[in-house]
């Protein structure tokens, strides 16, 4: 029953993503040509890859208000190893950012698992302190597009069999978060853990150690996406993706992800991605400000949360009857 | 004497009289009566699930009794809504006071009813002075402006009764007002309840301590399965009387205990101690036995249960399984030493609602049903099957999420998910606390069952009757310490009562 309204939610999102692809259609049929709908999904690779990661930790009750400024410090990182030593293979540069990311990540686990601080404190702290070691790496220095090497900033837009490397590397964090979530103990214990953290204890998971882990997965994710957006833009600088923790936490909401905890699938994620990605791009085609284009996301994660909330609640009345029933 | 021509003579405060209130499946109170009356302290006693505390929840507005009338004076009332009661004068002191940390006493003692000057603003001057007042009526003398965090236990209790006086309470309802206090403020507690009877307040008292009853008590009441068995004036009876009609009963025949030979030792514990929660438990059990530990609410049982399984730690200790020494450091360990624990809270410690049955089914087992670190979903369902089938659970697919399930149903996932580990020692605290009679045979048939197979179990259960029926052996724990040790031959309900409240004990005082 309920397995079927958690498929409908994300129907639900399938069918507002159609709707809203074809109004924009009505007024601007380009949108929807594949090869622009091709562009929008290649725009919204780097909100997916990072609401996948937040996923996991909401999931476990926890929230990363940090992920845009991990993003950022990774992002510098990565343009500082580039400009030091523009020989070294761009491969390598992943890894280390996303080892850098995922230890970023750690601080914020390590807090909020052994000295037990409330996640949102945890991360709006460390939220500043990443941006602050930014600055003090480079005293508030730009590294523009000209100081990084070819190879650095070709490869998201590198074509792989007709599809951007930015775009496989976003399908392949989707299959990888896929198999996470669906096939691994550890995915199942972040289910548990946000379901019911006490019932977790008893069944042998250790609930502190799982948000640990959520937390050095986003790390890693969100030391990922520094990479890609440096690269993408060309640019880095202490205030690259500022606010962007907004943009993931609401893609996740609009997924269908509880923010409660313990309720939330991969796809739901990447759909609630893909519908701010549409908004975000079809807004300007279309003629509507900046402006009202922030007053539109923020309804939409409203009525998105509402509906979520209405569909919790027509559950909680199906078990009622049953129980009447049994 | 004396004290019942007084109270026979006078008007009670009030009245409960017929009352009856059923929840699905379960009759709570089958026609009780109660009279309280002016000055005059009553005890209500009786075992867990006995009904007290529903006769509590209807006193105080927030259950609706079925049929029955309250009188208040003379007046027939009813009690629609906890304001209501509060207004008729009932006011209610919890073992947990239900007060706000953050404020001050004074503020907490006016909460709602706040004097006020012309400006419609609070008065603030005038709302910590009568707070003072109050106080010092209540036999307090700290500042009313102290934030309420700063106090300890007691002092929050006399703080809920100085809110009491503030609302001119005529019925004060103290439920197990003492469970939490040391020896020096319990009888600064009894000095308070005389100043509330000499200024007319009728005082209801629940306690499971004797010494208390007969300490304080004018009056009793005692109810057994939702009934009331008897009420009458203290100084007419003795423990003994207060503990036949509390248990009186014949028990063993419905229990579907079978005969197992018990073999020999699986489980030692010896010497197990907390620094705050119990000390000395040792003890052995065997194979095929069911080892039932009674005790009160608040006896140690479940704390001890929890440092068994690795939640908390103990001070010192050791256990042996099968022989071996064992450390246990956490649930994760105990699971695969085989020993687990189904804790009493089911709604909180127990099901994940929003996942499906066979993902809680396997959650703790999932190292069994994985193959090189990813999850097989073949063998998970495989397993869910086997344990739910077992028990006969009633879905229409194990896809579906436990919170789609009825009360009973939720009950046996969570017991499959412990038997698919396959354990060699089980521990069920009150594993049929709120559940139907007819859940409640169920359980107990599996349970003997289980034990019929060579598991071993630990029952620990605050009910008489299932304690007498299903045990073995039971151990019986007061204030953190084995007090009593009772072979299924030599059980009876009196000895397990007296042992559980300290009745032979020297009379002494907890220490603080």
């Amino acid at each position: 029953m309920t397995a079927k309204l958690l498929k409908n939610r994300e129907i639900l999102l399938v069918m507002a993503i159609m709707v809203l692809l074809a109004v924009i259609a009505l007024r601007f049929p380009g949108f929807v040509a594949p090869a622009n709908l091709a562009r929008v999904y290649n725009d919204t690779s780097i909100l997916i890859i990072l609401a996948l990661g937040q996923m996991a930790v909401i999931l476990t009750r926890c929230i990363d208000l940090s992920m845009a400024a991990n993003l950022a410090l990774c992002g510098m990182v990565a343009a500082m190893l580039n400009t030091a030593f523009p020989g070294l293979p761009i491969p390598l540069v992943i890894v280390a950012v996303m080892a850098l990311g995922g230890l970023l990540g750690m601080a914020n686990g390590t807090l909020v698992w052994k000295i037990d601080i409330p996640p949102i404190v945890v991360t709006l702290g460390t939220l500043t302190i990443y941006r602050g070691l930014i600055f003090l790496l480079t005293d508030g220095k730009w590294i523009n597009a000209h100081e990084m090497s070819d190879a650095f900033k070709a490869l998201p837009r590198q074509d792989l069999a007709g599809v951007p490397v930015l775009s496989w590397l976003s399908l392949v964090m989707i299959a990888v978060m896929f198999v996470v979530m669906g096939r691994t103990p550890l995915g199942r214990a972040f289910y548990a853990v946000g379901g019911n953290p006490h019932a977790a204890v008893y069944t042998g998971i250790d609930v502190g150690r799982t948000r640990f882990f959520a937390y050095c997965l986003s790390g890693a994710l969100a030391g990922l996406s520094g990479y890609l957006w440096v690269s993408r833009y060309a640019v880095a600088y202490v205030d690259i993706a500022a606010g962007f923790e907004l943009d993931i936490i609401a893609a996740c909401v609009i997924g269908g992800i509880s923010i409660a905890g313990g309720i939330g699938s991969v796809a739901g994620a990447v759909l609630g991605a893909l519908f701010l990605g549409v908004i975000k791009n079809a807004l300007p085609v279309i003629n509507i400000s900046p402006f009202a284009q922030m007053a539109i996301s923020g309804t939409v994660i409203i009525i998105a949360v509402a509906v979520n909330v209405r569909a919790e609640r027509r559950k909680g009345r199906v078990i009622l009857k049953k129980a009447e029933a049994a | 004497m004396l004290q019942d021509t007084t109270t026979s003579r006078m008007k009670p405060a009030i009245a409960l009289e017929g009352i009856s209130k059923s929840f699905p499946g379960v009759r709570a109170l089958s026609e009780v009566s109660l009279t309280l009356y002016p000055g005059s302290v009553t005890a209500l006693i009786g075992e867990n699930g006995a009904g007290k505390s529903t006769l509590v929840k209807i006193l105080t507005g927030i259950y609706q009794p079925d049929s029955g009338v309250i009188r208040v004076g003379e007046a027939e009332t009813a009690f629609p809504t906890a304001l209501s009661a509060a207004r008729a004068g009932v006011t209610a002191i919890h073992q947990e006071t239900v007060l706000f940390d953050e404020l001050s006493v004074a503020e907490n003692i006016f909460l709602g009813h706040a004097p006020r000057n012309r400006l419609g603003l609070i008065d603030w001057k005038k709302l910590n002075a009568d707070a003072a007042a109050l106080l010092l009526r209540a036999g307090a003398d700290f500042d009313p402006t102290i934030r309420l965090r700063d106090l300890g236990i007691a002092r929050k209790h006399l703080v809920a009764i100085a809110r009491a006086l503030s609302v001119d309470a005529r019925v004060v309802i103290m439920d197990e007002p003492t469970a939490a206090l040391s020896h020096k403020e319990i009888h600064e507690l009894y000095a308070l309840i005389e100043r509330l009877k000499a200024d007319g307040k009728a005082i209801l008292f629940i306690s499971h301590k004797f010494d208390e009853i007969f300490r304080i008590a004018d009056r009793y009441t005692v109810f057994r399965d939702g009934t009331m068995v008897g009420e009458g004036v203290i100084a007419d009876v003795r423990h003994d009387d207060l503990v036949r009609m509390m248990v009186g009963r014949s028990v063993d025949s419905v229990y579907p205990k079978k005969e197992v030979g018990i073999g020999e030792p699986v489980l030692t514990v010896s010497g197990y101690r907390h620094p705050t929660e119990f000390e000395d438990i040792s003890f052995q059990l065997r194979r095929g036995e069911i080892l039932g530990f009674y005790g009160l609410v608040g006896a140690g049982r479940s704390e001890f249960m929890q440092s068994l399984i690795g939640i908390t730690r103990p001070s010192a200790g050791a256990i042996r399984l099968d022989g071996e020494v064992l450390v246990i450091r956490s649930p994760a360990e105990a699971i695969r030493a085989g020993i687990v624990y189904v804790p009493e809270e089911r709604g909180r410690q127990g099901a994940i609602i929003g996942m499906p049955i066979f993902q809680n089914v396997t959650l703790p087992s999932l190292s069994h049903t994985s193959r090189t670190g990813f999850l097989r979903l073949a063998n998970e369902f495989a397993l869910a099957r086997e344990y739910t089938s077992r028990l006969d659970l009633r879905a229409a697919s194990l896809d579906q999420d436990v919170g789609t399930l009825s009360g009973g149903n939720q009950q046996k996932v969570v017991i499959a998910k412990w038997l698919a580990t396959k354990p060699k020692v089980i521990i069920l605290d009150e594993p049929t606390k709120g559940i139907d009679i007819g859940s409640k045979a169920a359980v107990h048939a599996f349970m003997s069952e289980l034990a019929a197979q060579g598991l071993s179990v630990i029952m620990v259960s605050s009910e008489i009757p299932e304690i007498m029926g299903m045990s073995d052996r039971v151990i019986v724990m007061r204030e953190g310490r084995i007090a009593g040790r009772f072979e299924r031959s030599e059980l009876t309900a009196e000895k397990l009562v007296r042992a559980a409240a300290g009745i032979e004990a020297q009379p002494e005082g907890r220490a603080a």
